[in-house]
């Protein structure tokens, strides 16, 4: 899907279960009905009950890139394929 | 002559080429088209492919890119005849059939196989080569395609587009002359642009010569460089193609961080691309797709970060 704001595209991540959609363009976030309900639990059981500290994000290696570029984010890439987005598969095939 | 005389013409060629005579032939993909586009044509016939190049084409320049291919077998498919031929007002050139990148599966793309025929394509010293090279025409395709952009009508896109390419230095706009690094180029790298002959089971080669010449090797990996910038190509894939490529002895000024001679180079694959989409869905009546639009964006971004200044060369 593209960002209401600035149509950019948008990236799925899961966050305790919690499918959100980040902005690749401005970083805005957008919710589904009842995910904010989600993460506003998530957040109560958080301050209930001290939690182990968090894993280290999986992370490949990030390589360089311009100033130009999309933000990319960690530990979004890889790990899944079908991951080419729009006539991006197309797009590797022409001039 | 119109395109589908050509056709039929070429599909003869092809035919011609691949047997004698004009009975009934049991030959896979008997008069199959591979491509039919303003550049070129591409016809199959068993295992002879006949390519009518684009109008206009310089026979001189195509020879001499032809020559080059044939001396370099382990790096490029070789032609089956050395000089192009003439069909009607086109240049003809006869290759081995070899089989593609299956476009259906791009995450089984060869990127190590691709980076390392780059980085032996960028190694030959080219004055061992038959005869003089013409310059590589990346610089000069993406010309083209903002000249196609211009032409075709107008569009919300086109202007952070056609500022992107108002930044970019002389050399990468077809200006001036890319004096600054002279390698052997392939000068229109992307995943169409490999086979692998004997088809299915050998190894991989570079095709298609049209662009082929000397300049700068960044633009043969700036392709894929701006997929990557462009949040198109997970970095997972861009860097195996550029460990790749760096490990197989790639151009120095590519070694360590590339970025400072990408920059350039992959700033004008993103205005050509976006160009050349924008081009496409004007002519189609439609509106972009999400990675077209992320071409865009990133072209958009271009602004902000003059090519001049970001790595402190005026190239």
């Amino acid at each position: 899907m593209q960002c209401p704001k600035c149509h950019a595209p948008m990236h799925t991540y899961n966050r305790n279960g919690v499918q959100i959609e980040q902005c690749s363009g401005c970083r805005g976030i957008f919710l589904d009905y009842g995910e904010l309900e989600s993460l506003t639990r998530l957040e109560s059981q958080w301050q209930q009950q001290v939690p182990p500290a968090p894993p280290a994000p999986q992370a490949y290696p990030s390589a360089p890139a311009p100033a130009w570029g999309a933000p990319h984010h960690g530990g979004h890439h890889g790990g899944h394929h079908g991951h080419h987005k729009g006539g991006f598969g197309r797009m590797l095939f022409s001039s | 002559m119109t395109a589908s005389v050509l056709l039929s013409a070429l599909t003869a060629t092809a035919r011609g080429a691949a047997h004698p005579g004009q009975g009934p032939c049991a030959c896979p993909a008997a008069g199959a088209v591979l491509a039919d586009r303003a550049d070129g044509t591409v016809v199959r016939h068993g295992d002879i492919v006949a390519k009518a190049h684009a109008p206009g084409t310089d026979p001189a320049e195509l020879n001499a890119r032809l020559a080059a291919a044939a001396a370099l077998p382990g790096i490029l498919l070789p032609p089956l005849t050395p000089v192009a031929a003439d069909l009607h007002d086109r240049l003809v050139t006869f290759w081995p059939h070899g089989s593609p990148v299956d476009p259906d599966a791009p995450e089984r793309a060869p990127w190590e196989d691709a980076a390392t025929l780059l980085a032996r394509l960028h190694a030959v010293p080219t004055a061992q080569l038959p005869g003089p090279l013409p310059p590589m025409r990346g610089p000069a395709k993406a010309a083209l395609a903002v000249a196609r952009l211009l032409a075709a009508g107008p569009h919300a896109a086109s202007a952070p587009i056609l500022r992107a390419w108002s930044g970019l230095p002389p050399w990468a706009r077809a200006e001036t002359p890319g004096g600054h690094v002279s390698a052997l180029c392939h000068g229109d790298l992307h995943l169409g642009q490999l086979v692998r002959r004997p088809a299915g089971t050998g190894p991989w080669l570079l095709i298609d010569v049209d662009d082929l010449g000397t300049g700068d090797p960044a633009w043969d990996l700036a392709r894929p460089a701006a997929w990557f910038a462009c949040g198109l190509l997970p970095a997972q894939e861009w860097t195996r193609f550029l460990t790749a490529y760096q490990e197989a002895g790639g151009a120095p000024s590519l070694q360590g961080d590339p970025w400072p001679a990408l920059d350039a180079p992959a700033r004008a694959l993103t205005v050509q691309t976006a160009a050349l989409a924008v081009a496409k869905a004007v002519a189609a009546g439609r509106v972009l797709d999400e990675a077209e639009e992320a071409l865009v964006d990133a072209c958009d971004r271009m602004a902000a970060v003059p090519a001049e200044l970001a790595h402190g060369v005026a190239k």
